[in-house]
């Protein structure tokens, strides 16, 4: 069986680097699936949880803002911050959603919606994974 | 001439610090050598954010970003990266000096400029100068993560997409090795640069095309630069800390090594000088 290279990085250092079967993801344009021998490509990914097969088991990782840059070979992806789900501190993760959703809720001028709306992705996304 | 005790008392001061001083030396020396790895962790990221922007900004497409395009420059944007506290040499007067320089040359009014300032020293300098401060973060950590910075980052690329400032430049220290550091500017926005740093030349498919790309990977590259120049810098810190330290830790010594010299002669007068009436004492009453 063919595999790819997958490694993930980010600005406090290389997370990630094994070999996978199949790579998918959730990018800006919506589901991509990366076999080997994909074509080179470029797509920036959303907020989300990747995944990542490997030979009998699967990985996942969240991942938050950034872009994957693919290979027929390799696969890199670069984020601002990328977690396995042992990294992830459930009870913040959950802190923040909920001050995230409170702040939604209040229905005040001075706060930032989009940063809010980005802050409860981040964190159901963190939950999601960590599940 | 000082008395015995006072130059004793002044030696044991004198030692004290000695100890502090070098003791700050070996903090700062697990420091630098702890920003040095942070440096390397952060190389791979960098390395891949400018291949993949070299590639965009080589193939042949139309695709044009604000952040791409010099335009009229109205106002200026500062970036100074300092310290957030002394004992570190020259470190942070080099990189104040500068910047002030550097707008003192190009600027007549303060409505041509702002300054962005991480670091206390560079806050307290423009406060006490004057200068206008746009943003600033003080009490970055000695080992900062991504998350420290992004705040800022982003705020500070922002103000250029919001056309507030027109260009935006660097100030910071470059970590050359642990005994010199590079007073470093560099221009950040607009992005002028890419088509050297080449690559490899592979084609891409852009999903879902170059123009989204560009609007996400713009700001992101512009954030990791800044991130860059601050683990640069307080590598460059920690170095310089240490380097001071040291110094310090050797003037101590010489001033230990005069005085105990002092110290001695004195002694040897008084010892002296009591023989010499003990003997005349005698010598009287013969």
């Amino acid at each position: 069986m063919k595999t790819l290279t997958v490694s993930v990085v980010t600005p406090d250092g290389p997370i990630l680097e094994d070999s996978f079967q199949m790579v998918s993801c959730k990018a800006e344009s919506g589901e991509l699936g990366i076999l080997p021998g994909h074509i080179p490509l470029v797509a920036p990914l959303s907020i989300s949880a990747v995944r990542l097969k490997g030979e009998n088991d699967t990985e996942r990782l969240a991942v938050n803002g950034g872009f994957m840059e693919v290979r027929p070979d390799k696969v890199t992806i670069l984020a601002q911050s990328a977690e396995t789900p042992s990294d992830i501190d459930v009870k913040r993760a959950e802190a923040a959603k909920t001050r995230a959703e409170q702040r939604l809720q209040s229905k005040q001028d001075n706060i930032d919606y989009q940063r809010a709306e980005l802050a409860l992705q981040r964190a159901i996304n963190r939950l999601h994974v960590a599940k | 001439m000082a008395s015995l005790r006072d130059i004793q008392g002044r030696i044991n001061s004198t030692k004290k610090t000695r100890k502090i001083t070098s003791a700050m030396q070996m903090v700062s020396a697990s420091k630098m050598s702890k920003a040095e790895q942070n440096t390397k962790a952060f190389e791979p990221y960098s390395k891949k954010i400018q291949e993949v922007m070299a590639n965009i900004a080589n193939s042949t497409s139309d695709a044009s970003h604000p952040m791409l395009e010099n335009r009229e420059i109205k106002k200026s944007g500062y970036l100074v990266i300092t310290a957030d506290k002394g004992l570190v040499g020259a470190y942070n007067s080099n990189v104040l000096k500068a910047l002030y320089r550097t707008i003192q040359e190009r600027h007549q009014s303060k409505d041509e400029y702002t300054i962005i300032a991480i670091g206390r020293m560079g806050y307290e300098f423009c406060k006490k100068m004057e200068l206008p401060i746009a943003k600033s973060v003080v009490g970055i950590a000695d080992q900062p993560d991504f998350a420290d910075i992004k705040a800022l980052a982003s705020e500070t690329v922002q103000l250029y997409t919001d056309e507030e400032i027109d260009e935006l430049h660097m100030f910071y220290n470059h970590y050359v090795s642990a005994i010199s550091q590079q007073v470093t500017s560099a221009q950040l926005l607009p992005i002028t640069n890419l088509q050297e740093s080449g690559g490899s030349n592979s084609d891409y498919e852009y999903e879902p095309n170059e123009q989204q790309i560009l609007d996400v990977l713009l700001p992101q590259y512009a954030e990791s630069l800044i991130y860059g120049a601050l683990l640069d810098s307080k590598a460059s810190e920690h170095a310089a800390s240490m380097t001071a330290m040291k110094s310090a830790t050797d003037n101590a010594g010489e001033l230990i090594d005069d005085l105990t010299l002092t110290y001695n002669r004195v002694r040897q007068a008084a010892i002296t000088q009591e023989i010499t009436e003990i003997s005349g004492g005698v010598a009287a009453l013969e």
